[in-house]
């Protein structure tokens, strides 16, 4: 069975354990202590990950570190639909690999945000709250053109892909790092729709969709 | 801002930070009250607070006259910036030996200390907020319970509270009705006492003692003082923590971010018998921090 090594506030875990209720995969999870115990930089841990980072998962004696990666192996793997990540498109799936480094880009200024804030990182809070900004406002604009072309998601698919999932936690856990959305339309639009995804689940500070219509 | 006049909140102990996190020698920053401060546990593992200052960098630099009060009690540092009462409020059953005591985490909020009490307080957001662990539809009536404020112990008590909770604690093994009794002993520290799932006689402690950064910003310390013994300390600060993450976003919202503690100032509903309480009781102190007072 996939064994994840989870913290349960880490957005880039919840990526994971997102596709897998999407995929109505079983999992096990090993609760590593990252706050307040740093357990992510202790010796088992770096054995694992030498970068001393979670998310890493273990299947069939493979392990597999970065959230992106990950989706990208687990989709490939076990997505029969092959929709998640479209292994026969190939214009489709560098659109995905854009959008998961662009998700990347996401982690390390909402992110960032969010542990300076909550968990007091030492960062430059400004640096990363105006990163975070700039993202959003290329992700907004990309997601109103999008929904004028009839375009539901982040890529050019009638279905979301695992890009959908890796930009989903950090935007939607951005106000904990004094990020506020009201300015992104498109992008609250979107997440209402990520929330009604068929086997959505959630992590600890995001919560369901309301009932009724899509907000907004 | 200003900073901090209100004298009766000056002359309180706050928490600072856990001392399970402390590293022997080594000098944490932190803010109270909007003053920076530097802690840290000497040689013997005493702490040793003081004003930040360039020139001083450990805790056997620091003059005797700039040091201010400092004690270490149930795993936290605790200092005051005013005269500091002899003793801090007491939790008997961290004493029992039996028991696991941890820090669940420190998370920084963005609420005033008197709203996350409020919310502490509040049974009636568990099956919304905590769904299938603190509480689930349709189980969301908060039955009537007692609610006094005691003069001899300065506290407010409030017992008899009953809710039933899917998943009451790490050591549950399925639904249960939960018994609860609160305690607010000091306007920013609360300690509540929930049945114990493998202990019918006894109660698990949850406390939290919020340091407050400034009127609106919290350090939030969450103390753990329960009976579990399976599950590894990661997993009961997990099980805490979660409850804790689902909170946050509800705090943060909370408008205006201050208390009002004008009865009048908002709906029955969110004010409930514990807050209205615990809102009096802060009027009566003659707090002004972190809080509206009622207008004169
Ligand atoms: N690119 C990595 C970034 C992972 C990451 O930032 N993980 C955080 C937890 S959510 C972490 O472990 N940070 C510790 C560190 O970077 O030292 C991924 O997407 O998995
Ligand atoms: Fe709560």
């Amino acid at each position: 069975m996939i064994t994840l090594y989870d913290y349960e506030l880490s957005g880039n875990c919840y990526k994971l354990r997102l596709l897998m209720s999407f995929l109505g995969i079983d999992y096990k999870t090993v609760p590593v202590d990252f706050y307040p115990g740093r357990e992510h930089k202790s010796e088992w841990f770096l054995k694992l990950n030498p970068l001393g980072q979670l998310p890493v998962i273990e299947d069939d004696g493979l392990i597999l570190r970065d959230a992106q990666a990950i989706l990208v192996y687990l989709a490939a793997r076990y997505d029969p639909s092959r929709s998640w990540y479209p292994l026969d498109n190939p214009a489709l799936l560098g659109e995905v690999s854009q959008w998961l480094a662009f998700a990347d880009g996401i982690t390390s200024t909402s992110s960032a945000a969010r542990l300076h804030d909550g968990l007091f990182y030492d960062f430059d809070i400004d640096a990363a709250r105006a990163g975070a900004h700039r993202l959003f406002r290329i992700l907004d604009e990309h997601l109103w053109f999008g929904e004028q072309q009839g375009r539901n998601w982040i890529c050019s698919a009638s279905h979301p892909t695992i890009a959908d999932i890796a930009c989903f936690p950090y935007i939607i856990l951005s106000e904990e790092g004094g990020i506020p959305r009201q300015d992104y339309p498109a992008i609250r639009r979107w997440c209402d729709r990520v929330k009604r995804i068929k086997g959505f689940t959630v992590m600890s500070g995001v919560f369901p969709a309301g009932p009724g219509k899509i907000a907004a | 801002m200003t900073k901090c006049l209100d004298p009766v909140i000056l002359n309180l102990w706050h928490p600072i930070g856990a001392i399970a996190e402390a590293v022997p020698g080594g000098v944490q920053d932190t803010v109270l009250l909007e003053e920076r401060l530097s802690f840290a546990l000497n040689a013997d593992g005493e702490p040793v607070v003081w004003r930040s200052r360039p020139d001083v960098q450990g805790p056997d630099r620091v003059p005797a006259a700039d040091r201010l009060p400092a004690r270490s009690t149930y795993g936290y540092v605790w200092t005051s910036l005013g005269s500091p009462p002899a003793e801090l409020f007491p939790i008997p059953e961290y004493e029992e030996p039996d028991r696991r005591k941890l820090n669940a985490a420190t998370f920084g909020v963005n609420v005033s200390a008197p709203r996350a009490i409020e919310n502490f307080l509040d049974m009636g957001h568990f099956p919304y907020v905590h769904t299938d662990i603190l509480g689930v539809e349709p189980h969301t009536e908060v039955k009537e319970y007692d609610v006094e404020i005691s003069v001899d112990r300065d506290e407010i008590l409030a017992t008899r509270c009953r809710f039933f909770q899917p998943m009451a604690s790490t050591a549950s093994d399925g639904g249960a009705d939960v018994d609860y009794v609160y305690r607010v002993p000091h306007p920013y520290c609360s300690v509540l006492y929930k049945s114990s799932p493998v202990d019918e006689a006894r109660r698990d402690v949850i406390a939290v003692f919020l340091q407050p950064v400034d009127q609106e910003h919290v350090r939030a310390h969450m103390l753990l003082c329960v009976l579990d013994e399976d599950n590894e300390d990661k997993v009961i600060k997990r099980f805490q923590q979660t409850i804790f993450g689902q909170d946050k976003p509800i705090l943060e919202n909370q408008v205006p971010k201050r208390l009002p503690l004008d009865p009048r100032a908002e709906t029955p509903i969110r004010a409930d018998k514990s807050a209205i309480a615990y809102r009096r009781w802060l009027s009566q102190k003659g707090i002004t921090y972190g809080v509206i007072p009622v207008a004169a």
